[in-house]
């Protein structure tokens, strides 16, 4: 028969069915909020737990522990900056080469680049980034740190080192391991991450924009710099801010290199020690009390420097998203 | 909760295609009203996008909207089965009856009303599935058939949006491997199948190519035999073509409203005379 | 009169000067990158091609001083630590990907919520280390295959998060719409119609949270540490190639070193295979 079938139901199972239909919205609305949350608890729980562990250390050496520079385990003497110094050192290094290096290469990649290569170099560059750090922290050790003492650092101390006050930064012996090092492979290893959020910022920018000065004869550069960069200036600084976070934290790349001591050199040849490598290194053996709350301590310091750092680029990245319309 | 078995009970279809009121056995039945709208105002937040709105949808007959952008006939579409809903900030006041009940109250089970109420879309949207699921999918949510009588619900209500022929033997396909024209149709086939009383479509063929409209054209002519029809258009010669009654709205309010012969012939307002001679919008 | 504006050329040499310099640097600096990409990666080739052969899949870690070995128990447990990783971090992300595109427009909760997972995304994972050490190990008085789950997980489920949620906002509203005009209740909305949608891109995104965790030493260094013997007891301390790398590279014994590079080539592998695949499998969406 091709009669039209009927509704093979009536109102009250209907209703029934709306009824358990409530009842599933709510149980979901609740499993998937609570999941969400689970990342907010967890954030927490890490505050919580490192302030709990680290108590004793701060309770004996108080604020004062991160600006001292004893770290003396047999005698149980700890102090932060050490370790402080050598995070805050390397990854500035890191910044200080891996910044203008992105840029550059964001700029290839946008206004320079043919076509046909944009897609594969872009890819690249993003492997590049995926790129394991443990990795980077093998080919420093091996094949980078030999190289750069051999070669390369004693060229840098016969220039730079000849200069007056600023010689001191590259004096010393050259065994390639140590803070420089330590800040050029931390630099490698943020370089893709960085160049792609500016390659991916300035693709943001509308071609509009762009070929409206082209239209009146500015070179590229002139582009760059007086259209392109502003226009996504915030969004630049946010990734920048985000990679800085990442060499803050970033172990077994600078573990490998920097040598390991417990001491703040002025050259930039010394070996020292981040907040990172201490613990890779002494966590393991560390036993339960000053030493152990230390640790905790300065990974609070870790903790809370990144997450100042990130959470500025977050809100830089926010203020870009809403003045440009869109969401990265 | 008890008022909404009504929604069911009502306007069934008897295996004759003819209507069935299983409420009152009184044959012939009056005009009766599907939807009665009474001093609908409708917000997007601060802003008012519909004025003291008043009119009346009748059962089996094609009601259509016409206007300039922005006139709100798509917000008016979009409070008859509480779309609006979704998206917080928006809200409706006034009465709007449904069969007598007013759906506006607080406390509506807005998905049985949205099941009871169907809609089809501007952009065609069939679900990432195939095509037999696109249509199972809705039926499923309130009736539990066997795999012989789903099969004969697809088969039905592709026949109803004219796909059959060009779908039987790709049942199980994507949907999204039909082409524009026969996504919407497929979208019109999905609304149908669950049986609603009502389909309200907003501006269904402004997406397509001419041939693809004819065919839905005809295929509302043919479907508002069994169900009540209200269609959005920006097409006035589309109105024309389909409609029964046409309401022509501007600026949030509804201007004039009547028997669309009378509306594009001898309209009573001077505004209706002037946007159907193409004097403006 | 002329109608040509008088042009300096002084001034229009100069900035010429200064755009090709600008343009040669950035050539410069993209050289550069390309020559560290190729650098690290065939150092990487060489030395870890020459420590793989059959052994390494066959003989587990030696002990100090012995000769030859494998990394069977590594690349055993590795397995173990980042497939049980997986089963946890991806329901728990997709479904609070879930809630954050489906209810976070409204509410502030939502908007916090994602602004701590950005900041978890690169939070040190050294860190997310000790947390879970103070968590599970100091309770549970030894390390475990489990501690090093969670601390995993903890990396990925920010990662799985945030990809889940961007993929569920680019579903075109009028396509739930259209679900919800049938009357479905709101889950079956984002399950059946929202999450299908969006599954190739939210499938690339638990590939990469997986390559990202694949690679991850420090959140392993207290929680599952290191076990020189075959294992798949996950209540104990678990081998895995990442910390077995850290261990035996600053190490004095030559196969152990070997062994180092060996481990780091299969990482190298694994990540970049899961991320090349990743964006095949998205590629295939955005076509298909």
């Amino acid at each position: 028969m091709n009669s039209s079938p009927s509704l093979s139901m009536s109102g009250a199972k209907a209703i029934r069915i709306a009824r358990k239909q409530r009842i599933q919205d709510f149980l979901f609305h609740a499993i998937t909020q609570f999941f969400s949350l689970l990342v907010l608890f967890a954030l927490l729980g890490i505050i919580v737990s490192l302030f709990i562990n680290a108590g004793p250390a701060l309770q004996e050496f108080g604020v004062g522990f991160f600006f001292d520079n004893e770290w003396d385990i047999i005698n149980g003497k700890f102090g932060g900056l050490i370790a402080i110094y050598g995070t805050l050192l390397s990854s500035a290094i890191a910044l200080v080469i891996a910044v203008p290096l992105s840029f550059g290469i964001a700029v290839f990649l946008t206004e320079i680049c043919p076509s046909y290569l944009k897609r594969p170099l872009g890819m690249a560059i993003e492997l590049l980034a995926a790129v394991p750090s443990i990795i980077y922290g093998m080919f420093g050790l091996f094949v980078f740190a030999p190289i750069f003492g051999d070669y390369i650092e004693p060229a840098l101390q016969a220039t730079l080192g000849k200069i007056p006050f600023l010689g001191i930064l590259f004096s010393g012996p050259t065994n390639g391991i140590g803070m420089l090092c330590a800040g050029l492979i931390l630099a490698m290893m943020i370089l893709p991450f960085i160049a792609s959020v500016m390659r991916d910022v300035f693709e943001i920018v509308p071609p509009v924009l762009k070929e409206s000065a082209y239209g009146i004869g500015c070179t590229t550069w002139e582009v760059v710099s007086n259209i392109v960069l502003p226009y996504t200036k915030t969004g630049v600084i946010g990734g920048v801010m985000l990679g800085l976070g990442r060499a803050l934290g970033e172990t077994m790349a600078v573990t490998f290199v920097i040598g390991n001591a417990s001491r703040i050199s002025p050259s930039l040849f010394a070996p020292g020690s981040s907040i990172a490598s201490t613990l890779a290194n002494q966590f393991g053996e560390a036993e339960v009390g000053l030493h152990f709350s230390s640790l905790f301590a300065l990974g609070l310091a870790l903790f809370f420097i990144t997450f100042v750092v990130l959470a500025l680029a977050k809100i830089m990245l926010i203020r870009m998203e809403k003045s440009q319309g869109t969401r990265t | 909760m008890a008022n909404m078995k009504t929604m069911f009970d009502l306007n069934q279809i008897d295996s004759q295609g003819g209507r069935v009121d299983v409420v009152s056995n009184e044959q012939p039945r009056a005009a009766k009203n599907a939807l009665e709208v009474r001093n609908l105002n409708f917000f997007y937040g601060a802003f008012q996008g519909l004025k003291n709105i008043n009119l009346d949808i009748e059962e089996g007959k094609v009601t259509a909207f016409i206007g300039p952008s922005g006139c709100g006939k798509s917000t008016l579409l979009r409070t008859l089965n509480r779309m609006y809903d979704l998206y917080p900030g928006q809200r409706a006041e006034g009465e709007i009856n449904f069969y007598g009940q007013n759906i506006l109250e607080p406390g509506q089970d807005l998905n049985l009303l949205r099941s009871r109420i169907g809609m089809v879309f501007q952009k065609p949207t069939p679900f990432p599935m195939s095509i037999y699921e696109n249509i199972a999918f809705g039926v499923r949510l309130y009736e539990n058939l066997s795999r012989s009588e789903m099969d004969e619900r697809v088969e039905w209500a592709l026949n109803k949006a004219a796909l059959w022929t060009e779908a039987k033997d790709k049942l199980n396909q994507s949907g999204l491997s039909l082409s524009g024209g026969q996504q919407q149709r497929l979208c019109i086939a999905r609304g149908v199948a669950v049986k609603p009383s009502i389909i309200l479509l907003d501006e269904p063929t402004s997406a397509l190519d001419p041939i693809s409209t004819g065919k839905i054209e005809e295929l509302i002519n043919e479907l508002k035999h069994e169900y009540t029809i209200a269609i959005v258009t920006h097409n006035m010669q589309q109105a024309a073509r389909v409609s029964d009654y046409t309401a022509y709205m501007y600026l949030g309010s509804l201007i004039e409203y009547g028997k669309t012969d009378e509306i594009f012939i001898k309209p009573k307002r001077k505004e209706t005379e002037d946007y159907i001679t193409g004097r403006f919008g | 009169m002329s109608q040509v504006a008088n042009i300096d050329q002084a001034v229009f040499a100069k900035r010429k000067r200064t755009n090709k310099i600008g343009l040669i640097l950035s050539v410069l600096a993209m050289g550069l990158g390309m020559i560290f990409l190729v650098w690290i990666l065939s150092v990487l080739f060489i030395k870890g091609f020459s420590a793989i052969n059959l052994n390494i899949f066959t003989e587990s870690t030696p002990a100090p001083g012995t000769e030859g070995g494998g990394l069977a128990n590594a690349i055993v447990g590795s397995l173990m630590l980042i497939v049980s990783c997986t089963l946890i971090s991806t329901p728990v992300g997709v479904l609070a990907g879930l809630y954050l595109s489906e209810y976070g427009d409204r509410g502030r909760v939502a908007g916090v919520t994602r602004f701590v997972t950005d900041i978890m995304l690169s939070a040190p994972s050294i860190v997310i280390g000790l947390f879970v050490y103070a968590l599970v190990v100091a309770q549970n008085k030894h390390f475990s295959g489990w501690a090093g789950t969670i601390a995993l997980a903890l990396i990925a489920i920010p990662v799985v998060v945030r990809t889940t949620e961007n993929m569920l906002r680019l579903v075109p509203g009028s396509l739930r719409e259209a679900a919800y005009a049938l009357g479905a209740p709101k889950w079956k909305v984002a399950f059946m119609i929202t999450l299908r949608a969006a599954q190739s891109g939210i499938m690339t995104g638990i590939l990469l949270a997986l390559a990202r965790v694949s690679g991850e030493t420090a959140p392993l260094l207290f929680t599952a540490l290191n076990n020189q013997f075959f294992s798949t007891n996950m209540n104990a301390p678990m081998a895995n190639l990442p910390v077995t790398i850290f261990q035996f590279a600053m190490s004095p014994y030559d196969n152990w070193v070997s062994l180092a590079w060996g481990a780091s080539l299969l990482i190298t592998f694994a990540v970049l295979g899961l991320n090349i695949l990743a964006r095949v499998v998205f590629r295939e969406k955005v076509q298909g």
